[in-house]
């Protein structure tokens, strides 16, 4: 147990998983965009969901996105029948774990915890690497466990030594997408992963501006009240 | 038998009956005489002391908004962290009460230091308010240990290995460290053994202790009266006719309304924290605590939350000694407990800032320094501003942070340990008679 504190206590803060050195693209999150937000839902459903869950969120959720019942019944549920079911996989942690080296982690709050720009990164930072595993390599994730699920869309990406000694990521063979095409598609899934961290957040923002009217009326008043009593006080 | 003989209540319309009813069974009327309407309280105190009752404002806040959270939290391992998200998307109004707590946490600390600097720079602690201020300084100790409980049970990464590495300090106590450190976690691991009781004592224990300190707190105030910036008590200066000082004045109705602007002001800044940034960048909710508690995976960098993180740097700043890693803690502990002792290590003649002479103002201000760079320092990881060069004879390859934080730990023990002599040594100025404004 001493030996624990000592690592935890005298070791400096060993680089994060994203290493510090990596330089994040700015994610184009607006939660207001319910067209994007709908787009990166049914790319969620289609690629991310068969490996990871997303267990704190519910279907019917998906209405704050404009949708209703019915199009999210026809359109987006794959694991259950009950519109009211959180997201989860089919996936078993066993084979997960076999898979992959790891089980695919709970993508309910990733957008929390990681951030959007690291999200938005990551997901266009695979590139083909023999050495791997999966064949696929991360610029972002070192030996990330996860292969390049939308490889089809971004076509396969090689690593390209330049003068400056900074690899650069190039499309070898197209996919169905343009590079900028792919970029939208992923800021799609990124803003709706964002969305999905905290489901309130739109109409915290509406609340809060409201309040903060309110408590303004009420710093007035207070004031003028403080003012009154204080008069005979000087 | 007592005879109900008290005379009847006046002034209070159609409830003169009701309360004169209540008032010859319950000491009413002389409760909000000597505590509120007739509690005179000096007429200069600035913002300084608006901390206190906002503090007090705070406690309510979170006492009922953790209520309404532990309608809906689960404290177990396997289900902690899924009902705080449960709390934040299917309970309705939930993510309002889950941020109002978590914003309270933080805002508790940032009021109780500026409350407590107040008290430091206007010699609030000096004779004859000593016991207001361990009461002080007890509530405070009793905010740690609710913050930290607290902090676990959301059971996110943090969470788990902040309180992981806050009770290994345990383990570092000679022979008995290891078995003490078990007893408190309940398991040779933080577990959901650890998880429950912290619950326990995040909700009932410490809650309790709180508010009865903070009721002795006020008591002991009330009896010795309020200081004010200038230090003078206005209970030596009473007016003849009424017997009531002359610099004072009612707390009620003055200072509830000056209070009010306080909460207006106060509750302005903490909603828009609470709609507009909850997590503050991560320093109020840190980002790592979105993941769940994983025994098997230590994250990168373990950073408690920021109101710890002075203390957090100095433990690291003391390097092991004979083998032992118990130094850092005593010093952690000690540059806590030693706010007992303040009342008694200043010598000083005069209890305001105000008429301090230049050491005493020197060494406060390289006190105030040195805590908020360490609490800077405690959120960082160690490498922050990198290491010396090799050819620097002895600490050579050494991080600068870490003897930036000696060097500052060393300025926080001194301004307590030294108090004695350079407040005595001081060149105070004259104190006048009357408050000025």
């Amino acid at each position: 147990m001493n030996r624990l504190i000592a690592i935890l206590l005298m070791v400096p803060g060993l680089a994060l998983a994203s290493g510090p050195g990596v330089q994040l693209d700015r994610a184009p999150v607006n939660l207001h965009d319910k067209l994007s937000l709908q787009r990166g839902a049914q790319i969620f459903v289609n690629h991310c969901l068969n490996c990871h869950a997303a267990s704190a969120m519910r279907y019917s959720r998906l209405q704050d996105l404009g949708l209703t019942e019915a199009q999210i019944r026809e359109n987006l549920m794959f694991t259950t029948d009950k519109v009211g079911d959180p997201m989860t996989t089919t996936l078993a942690a066993k084979d997960g774990k076999n898979w992959f080296g790891v089980m695919p982690p709970d993508l309910s709050l990733i957008a929390r915890s990681r951030g959007p720009d690291w999200l938005y990164t990551y997901m266009r930072g695979f590139y083909r690497d023999p050495a791997a595993k999966s064949g696929w390599n991360n610029t972002v994730f070192p030996n990330v466990g996860m292969p390049h699920v939308l490889w089809e869309y971004q076509g396969t990406v090689v690593h390209q030594a330049t003068e400056k000694g900074a690899p650069r990521l190039v499309v070898d063979q197209p996919g169905r997408l343009a590079p900028a095409e792919y970029d939208q598609y992923v800021g799609d899934l990124v803003n709706y992963l964002a969305y999905m961290g905290e489901p309130a957040r739109v109409q915290r923002v509406q609340i809060g501006i409201v309040v903060m009217f309110f408590l303004a009326i009420f710093f007035v008043i207070a004031l003028m009240l403080k003012k009154e009593y204080w008069k005979d006080v000087r | 038998m007592a005879v109900l003989n008290k005379p009847p209540v006046t002034g209070a319309g159609p409830f003169n009956g009701i309360l004169t009813w209540f008032d010859q069974r319950f000491p009413l009327v002389a409760l909000y005489k000597s505590q509120v309407a007739e509690y005179y309280a000096p007429k200069n105190m600035n913002v300084w002391y608006f901390f206190g009752s906002l503090a007090l404002l705070v406690l309510v806040i979170q006492i009922v908004s953790g209520i309404f959270l532990t309608m809906n939290y689960k404290p177990s391992a396997e289900h902690a962290f899924a009902s705080v998200e449960y709390i934040m998307r299917d309970v309705p109004g939930g993510w309002i009460i889950r941020y109002v707590h978590s914003t309270g946490a933080s805002a508790f600390f940032i009021l109780v230091y500026l409350h407590m600097a107040r008290g430091l720079m206007y010699g609030s602690y000096r004779k004859p308010r000593e016991l207001t201020w361990i009461f002080g300084v007890l509530i405070y100790l009793c905010l740690m240990a609710e913050a930290f409980f607290g902090y676990l049970l959301p059971w996110g990464q943090m969470s788990f290995w902040g309180a992981q590495v806050i009770i290994n300090l345990f383990a570092t106590i000679p022979i008995i460290g290891e078995d003490l450190s078990v007893w408190i976690r309940g398991d040779y691991n933080v577990s959901d053994a650890t998880l429950n009781r912290f619950f326990a004592l995040h909700v009932v224990a410490i809650p309790m202790a709180l508010l009865g300190l903070v009721v002795a707190h006020l008591m002991a105030l009330h009896e010795t009266g309020s200081n004010n910036p200038d230090g003078v008590e206005i209970y030596e200066n009473l007016n003849p006719k009424t017997g009531t000082p002359v610099d004072g004045i009612p707390f009620h109705p003055y200072y509830t309304v000056k209070d009010l602007v306080g909460v207006a002001v106060f509750l302005i800044v903490f909603c828009a924290i609470v709609f507009f940034a909850p997590e503050m960048g991560g320093y109020f909710l840190e980002y790592n605590n979105f993941v769940p508690a994983d025994p098997l995976t230590t994250p990168a960098h373990i950073a408690p939350v920021w109101y710890f993180t002075p203390f957090y740097a100095m433990l690291r700043a003391v390097p092991s000694f004979f083998n032992m890693q118990v130094w850092g803690v005593l010093v952690m502990g000690g540059a806590v407990m030693i706010l007992f002792a303040l009342p008694w290590l200043d010598r000083g003649k005069v209890k305001s800032i105000r008429y301090r002479g230049p050491i005493y103002k020197g060494f406060f201000a390289a006190f105030v320094v040195s805590f908020i760079v360490l609490g800077y320092l405690g959120v960082e990881p160690t490498n922050v501003w990198g290491e010396f060069p090799k050819a620097v004879p002895m600490i050579g390859g050494d991080y600068v942070a870490t003897w930036v934080a000696r060097v500052l730990t060393a300025v926080y023990f001194a301004f307590f340990l030294l108090m004695p002599w350079y407040t005595a040594a001081d060149q105070e100025k004259p104190v006048p008679s009357r408050v000025t404004w």
